[in-house]
């Protein structure tokens, strides 16, 4: 049988920069994985990947990343996405910088 | 110090400029990221966990001052005022923009220095023994030879889409500081009836089967050395495995085909390639072991030294630890250590390479370089200038007297930084740096090597550590394996996993209770870890490290 489809959001790197960005429902790239998309049904999830595929000029390496609800949006599950939401533990480097803007 | 002739200028530049459009033409749509990844590999351009990442190739391990400035420039202009420095003597920065990246190369390129084959299915950056030209106990500095590979290997029209990467190591000296065992060849300069050569060695390497390289040929001369590197790699290259990626290095079909079988079509190859060799490659040679001349030899008293040894306990503590005998008896090697308590392995500041570029070109005849256990070293110092270096060193936080001990860890980045690792592995160095300097321990352990990798790749090389630390994704969680008796050195061997692996928070406590149980095993304090662990063997560390299977077996 199938496993059952666990909810994901969609998440790549800007292709200027190569930060961690995620998906949001309402389709930009935000910098915060709060701010993504938590997508609950497979066949949407699919939809939205290639949505953000079809994104080349922009993002780098689309992927869908197992996530859960949190109280403020979107929790990642494994220990690595958590790095990748965070940034590097030896400096306060990345997304630890400055508070991370929003993207239109 | 070799200098780049025209035709090194020319191909540099137009390189780069041919990376600057296409950089240009992947950010304006019309190459995607499927065209674009293996263009920007052969140029060291990685895209990792959090940002680009550039990784520039240091040949052989040697800089000269103006080069380490430019390296400074680097880290200051373009990432975020730090480099850090790898296993294999190159140099990453975390965090390039993709837009800066042509500006940076160009940089590069301004001072003699690329990231060409850093990546991707080639001949990578060939690898040096760090003292070479320095050290007591070289026939030959291997660093011209070394120069004529990076020729040869660059832009090699066969060599460019080989089944896998293929790393070259080459050492002037029996007592092995290049690990040439665990590469896909090792070369060891040697010398047969007043000719100058090399011993082949073949089919080592660490990552998901790490093996010990085997011997191909115990003397090629140097005439006829090319050809027969050429003729391997070609062998390698049409017999490598293409199927299966884990399968595809060199030392997995060394190991199918097994020694003799490669042997033979290496010869059988090389008898068709050796006529094409004419001599221009020798004539070459010779060219640059002109580059490679050493320096005029300054004379000074001692004294100053003497003085200095006699009465500053941290000065002495220093030269006892970080400085190697020199083949010039008033001259010394030092290595300035980027293993400071708790810092990242291998991270230097700008201002921390501008400092050492100014001692290189104030004592040290122009001339640093990178070790492979990411440290830097000063290999020309006459002894009377050591005290005037330690005070700049120690004022720059690079005054670290902790050579070969168990703080001078070897840490590749992990998952704080690369997109491969399934744990973390700094911040595991950095706790286990942190807690020895607490207990202030670490001159009572004496030689003791620890290499940590984040992934099975092993580019921390754990399994040649004494101790060896393997970080893992074990069902979500970080897991580390430990495996003892690991040998980097002329007596390479792998080291042996001890069982079960350790939570993070359980890693730090497990190292402490095999150092414990070294103490206690000890004949004496001349018998260092490792020779210690070969008498005893593994089992009282294991007992030490897992009482609950004791307990369970009473």
């Amino acid at each position: 049988m199938a496993r059952a489809f666990t909810p994901k959001v969609v998440t790549a790197n800007d292709l200027l920069d190569g930060d961690v960005i995620y998906q949001t429902a309402d389709d930009r790239w935000s910098r915060v994985l709060s701010e993504a998309e938590l997508i609950t049904d497979e066949a949407h999830a699919q939809l939205r990947l290639l949505d953000a595929s079809r994104q080349a000029a922009r993002v780098v390496g689309a992927y869908l990343a197992d996530a859960r609800p949190g109280p403020n949006g979107p929790e990642p599950v494994h220990f690595r996405e958590d790095f990748r939401r965070t940034g590097p533990s030896n400096y306060a480097h990345g997304k630890q910088e400055t508070s991370p803007q929003p993207r239109i | 110090m070799y200098r780049y002739s025209e035709f090194d200028t020319a191909f540099l530049a137009e390189r780069n400029a041919q990376f600057r459009a296409q950089v240009e033409r992947r950010i304006d749509g019309s190459l995607t990221e499927d065209e674009f990844k293996p263009l920007r590999l052969m140029n060291g351009l990685y895209l990792q966990l959090h940002a680009y990442m550039l990784r520039v190739a240091i040949p052989y391990g040697t800089l000269n001052a103006a080069q380490m400035r430019q390296l400074a420039l680097l880290a200051e202009k373009w990432d975020k005022g730090y480099g850090h420095f790898t296993t294999r003597q190159n140099i990453q920065y975390n965090w390039p923009k993709l837009r800066d990246v042509p500006d940076m190369l160009d940089a590069l390129a301004e001072v003699g220095l690329h990231a060409i084959q850093t990546s991707g299915n080639t001949i990578r950056n060939v690898t040096a023994d760090h003292f070479a030209g320095a050290a007591a106990d070289e026939v030959a500095d291997p660093r011209p030879y070394a120069e004529l590979l990076r020729q040869w290997s660059t832009d090699h029209p066969e060599f460019q889409f080989m089944p896998r990467k293929f790393k070259i190591a080459i050492t002037g000296s029996a007592n092995d500081r290049a690990v040439i065992k665990a590469h896909d060849i090792g070369l060891q300069l040697v010398v047969r009836d007043g000719v100058l050569g090399a011993r082949v060695i073949v089919g080592g390497g660490l990552g998901r089967t790490p093996m010990i390289g085997q011997e191909l040929s115990p003397f090629v001369a140097f005439d006829d050395l090319l050809a027969y590197l050429e003729a391997t790699v070609s062998v390698w290259n049409q017999i490598g495995r293409r199927d299966n990626k884990y399968k595809a290095r060199i030392k997995i079909t060394v190991f199918e085909h097994g020694i003799e079988a490669i042997r033979a079509r290496v010869n059988e190859r090389f008898v068709k390639v050796r006529g094409r060799f004419k001599g221009a490659d020798m004539a070459l040679l010779d060219e640059i072991k002109g580059h490679f001349a050493p320096p005029s030899w300054r004379t000074s008293s001692l004294a100053p030294f003497e003085a200095a040894y006699a009465k500053d306990p941290v000065f002495r503590s220093w030269v006892d630890t970080n400085i190697a005998a020199h083949k010039q008896a008033d001259h010394a090697i030092v290595t300035i250590s980027l293993k400071a308590h708790g810092a990242t392995p291998g991270d230097a500041t700008a201002e921390q390479m501008r400092v050492m570029a100014d001692l290189a070109e104030r004592y040290g005849y122009d001339e640093l370089r990178i070790s492979h256990e990411q440290n830097v070293i000063l290999p020309h110092v006459h002894k009377s200038d050591l005290p005037a270096i330690h005070a700049e060193l120690a004022a720059n936080g690079l005054g670290t007297a902790n050579i070969g001990l168990i703080s001078d860890i070897i840490a590749c980045p992990g998952m704080d930084y690369c997109a491969l690792a399934t744990a973390r592995s700094i911040p595991v160095a950095q706790e286990i740096a942190t807690r020895f300097e607490e207990l202030k321990l670490e001159h009572e352990i004496g030689a003791l090597k620890i290499k940590i990798s984040g992934c099975i790749n092993a580019c921390g090389h754990h399994h040649v550590g004494h101790i060896g630390i393997l970080g893992l994704d074990r069902a979500g969680v970080e897991n580390y394996q430990i495996t003892l008796g690991g040998d980097a050195t002329e007596t390479a061997a792998i080291g042996e996993r001890t069982g079960p692996g350790f939570a993070y928070d359980q890693i730090v406590p497990a190292v402490e209770r095999i150092v414990e149980t070294y103490l206690d095993q000890r004949r004496d304090r001349e018998e260092s870890f490792i020779e210690t662990y070969r008498r005893v063997g593994m089992a009282p560390f294991k007992a030490a490290l897992y009482p609950e299977a004791r307990a369970d077996a009473a």
